[in-house]
């Protein structure tokens, strides 16, 4: 959980490296394990999330923070920081619960794995907790939870993380600001192929198939078509690609309508379960610790419940840390599973959300972050989803990528507790990342799409 | 028909039935795949998929059973989205009829009025003819749109697809409502109004009702798609919903009550549309 972890410690990158995926050794993996501990560390680890927005603001390069941290020491850089910037109003501002404009709050989810924080939280009493009194409602697709959202009949939702970039963007709708104030889940998809195709594991085979994912403005879609791409086939000449809805994926494969598809689970998992495909791969070997879903509120009920968005934002934030530990994993399986959540078996919850699963091809494989959990809405994630997006002929002309982040993505907890306490949020919080074995520097977006050889812009 | 007569039609359904429930059966027994050697393995997989096949549809004795399932406890409330099937028929049914009956409410007046009237009839023909071959669910996202609520908007298309057959027909009706008895109304200087209900709507009344049970047919067929759609509640989102744990037993059962629930109201329409028909 970099959103958890130490960032006054010069020793720590607040970016990716150990057993979960999330920390730079495994002892600090432990360390973040137990602050994360739910009953006693709560406040602490609130804290601890308003100290690393604050240091992710102040240096934006990661290895800035790191030199000034080891030049001055954490304890001096501690009270430096203290003298120009009231960390601990900005911590109460967070911690603090005041009455709640709104007590009653519907949210709207798509039944996928990576809505886990959103749905968990209502079984296993997160949203209580802060008392909330929430409603999840299942909804049908990415346009009418998108409709619903603006309808304001959800107070807040489950989105796709390129969505709402999109939305803004006016590509595929009406140019409406959109905030993203917490990424629900990293890793957590597959590509998974018709079992008639195993032994075309190498994609440079792959040429006619038919491919599925969730939705055009989607990480399924830019992780596929990178994927082919990478492997010398066009996604857009040598294969087909089509939006198709995550519950009629398994059914269209069984049917032999499609090859494959790019698909969050469980529905990679549930395609195994019932015989009729295997995961060739899993996102994760492609870009660990990439986003996926979002938890995505209207700004104008942050700005009118400013105490609702702060109580549910705590609640997810608490619910995101509490599945990021492994041990426990299992007992979310069996809470979200039920018809009133995700409506699935719980061996393929228990599956996807333990990494410990059946692959479709006879073999039982161990990955622990198969799905993994960090609630920071990174720029630099928006900037890549940006730069696919342009990449694909999506979006043409010019995009002013910061800007579009920061509107985006940075309508988070961070920079608004930072304007609680009256200071200017500073420009980007952003890290570098690779794909693929190819390093992204969210610095330079453009000279990124023009370094690939198959693109469309 | 004769006594002898209906007993043998029935005897045959009956006969249609069960042979249909045979080859149901044959079709569905399970195939005998060897079981996969490593059980930890087979116990992460669904019963065929351990046993090396895809997932076959369910026989005839399991959807039996799950509809058991179902009709025991129709009306159970286990959280927002986890509600019995009577429940869920319920919204349904209560969407069709406010959308049906607002539509009614609009068509059957304004269709008397451009029955009555040739100019009117003539005005508005080129809006009917092309709003009339509309899918009401090419309404849905502009319903979303405007109206900003989900359970309006499922409503809306239920009006709007409910609309036509009976603005049409009643159009229709009166317009073609007999001269003479028109021309005997006018020698007997009946008052407009008297006219209207005592003349005019009672010839109209078979042809109204036509136009009535079509539309709560189409309106019944439309509520299952836009509920698929829009989700939250009704028989449409239980369909989806079963759709999406690929529970083709669960599905198979809320068909089965659709074209119930669905014959129960043509049959209710039909009488009354029987009760207005009368002998020329």
């Amino acid at each position: 959980m970099s959103g958890f972890k130490n960032p006054y410690d010069p020793n720590v990158e607040l970016s990716a490296g150990c057993a979960c995926g999330a920390h730079a050794t495994p002892a600090e993996h432990d360390a973040a394990v137990e602050a994360c501990s739910l009953e006693s560390g709560s406040e602490a680890l609130h804290a601890r999330v308003v100290e690393s927005a604050v240091m992710r603001a102040l240096f934006p390069h990661d290895e800035m923070r790191r030199r000034f941290l080891r030049a001055v020491g954490a304890g001096t850089a501690l009270s430096a920081i203290s003298t120009f910037f009231p960390l601990g109003a900005a911590k109460e501002a967070f911690a603090q619960s005041g009455k709640l404009e709104k007590q009653s709050v519907k949210i709207g989810f798509i039944p996928i794995t990576c809505a886990t924080p959103i749905i968990m939280s209502l079984p296993m009493g997160f949203y209580a907790r802060q008392g909330l009194n929430v409603d999840v409602v299942k909804t049908a697709g990415w346009a009418v939870i998108r409709d619903k959202t603006l309808n304001k009949e959800y107070d807040a939702a489950h989105m796709l993380s390129p969505m709402p970039l999109a939305i803004t963007l006016g590509v595929g709708s009406n140019p409406i600001p959109y905030t993203v104030p917490a990424i629900e889940n990293i890793n957590g998809q597959a590509i998974t192929l018709s079992v008639k195709h195993k032994d075309k594991r190498d994609p440079k085979t792959w040429k006619g198939f038919k491919f599925a994912v969730p939705f055009d403005y989607s990480m399924h879609n830019y992780l596929l078509r990178y994927y082919l791409a990478e492997h010398g086939i066009d996604p857009d000449k040598d294969v087909q690609i089509r939006s198709v809805p995550p519950p009629e994926m398994v059914a269209n494969l069984r049917a032999d309508n499609i090859d494959g598809f790019l698909a969050p689970d469980p529905v990679n998992q549930r395609a195994v379960y019932d015989g009729v495909g295997f995961i060739h791969v899993l996102t994760k070997e492609l870009w660990d610790g990439h986003p996926c879903c979002a938890f995505a509120a209207s700004k104008e009920f942050v700005t009118t419940n400013p105490n609702t968005y702060r109580a549910l934002l705590k609640a997810i934030v608490d619910a995101t840390a509490y599945a990021a530990k492994p041990e426990n994993r299992k007992q979310i399986a069996e809470a979200i599973a039920p018809v009133n959540f995700l409506n699935q078996p719980v061996t393929v919850v228990e599956q996807v959300l333990t990494g410990n699963y059946a692959d479709g091809l006879g073999n039982i494989l161990k990955v622990p972050n198969r799905i993994d959990f960090d609630p920071f809405p990174w720029q630099s994630f928006a900037i890549w989803i940006m730069s696919q997006m342009k990449r694909w002929g999506q979006v043409k002309g010019n995009i002013d990528y910061a800007k579009v982040a920061r509107e985006v993505f940075l309508a988070t907890d961070a920079t608004k507790i930072m304007k609680e306490a009256g200071l200017k949020p500073p420009a980007t919080t952003s890290k570098k990342f690779s794909v693929m074995g190819k390093e992204f520097d969210p610095a330079k977006p453009d000279a990124y799409i023009e370094s690939f050889a198959i693109k469309r812009s | 028909m004769p006594r002898s007569g209906r007993l043998a039609s029935a005897l045959l359904s009956i006969l249609m039935f069960a042979l249909f429930l045979a080859i149901w059966q044959v079709a569905t027994r399970p195939g005998g795949g060897e079981q996969a050697a490593d059980t930890e393995y087979a116990k992460m997989l669904g019963s065929a998929a351990a046993s090396g096949q895809k997932s076959a549809m369910p026989s005839p004795k399991d959807v039996g059973l799950k509809m058991w399932e179902h009709v025991k406890d129709p009306f159970y409330v286990r959280g927002t989205n986890d509600q019995g099937i009577g429940i869920q028929i319920a919204y349904s049914i209560g969407r069709v009829m406010l959308g049906f009956g607002l539509a009614a409410l609009v068509a059957i007046p304004l269709g008397f009025l451009i029955g009555m009237s040739p100019l009117l009839y003539r005005a508005f023909d080129p809006f009917i003819q092309v709003l009339k071959p509309i899918s009401p669910l090419a309404w849905m996202p502009l319903a979303l749109y405007t109206i900003k609520d989900s359970a309006t908007s499922s409503i809306f298309v239920i009006f709007i697809c409910s609309l036509w057959p009976m603005l049409i027909n009643t159009a229709f009706g009166v317009s073609a409502v007999r001269r003479e008895w028109l021309n005997v109304a006018r020698t007997l200087e009946v008052s407009p109004m008297r006219k209207a209900f005592q003349v005019v709507l009672p010839a109209a009344a078979p042809t109204i009702m036509t136009g009535m049970r079509i539309s709560v047919g189409i309106a019944w067929l439309v509520i299952v798609a836009a509920e698929m759609l829009v989700g939250g509640t009704g028989i449409g989102y239980f369909v989806w919903n079963e759709w999406n744990n690929l529970s083709i037993s669960n599905i198979l059962c809320a068909i089965l009550l659709i074209g119930l629930v669905g014959m129960l109201l043509d049959q209710i329409l039909a009488r009354l549309a029987r009760a207005v028909t009368y002998p020329e």
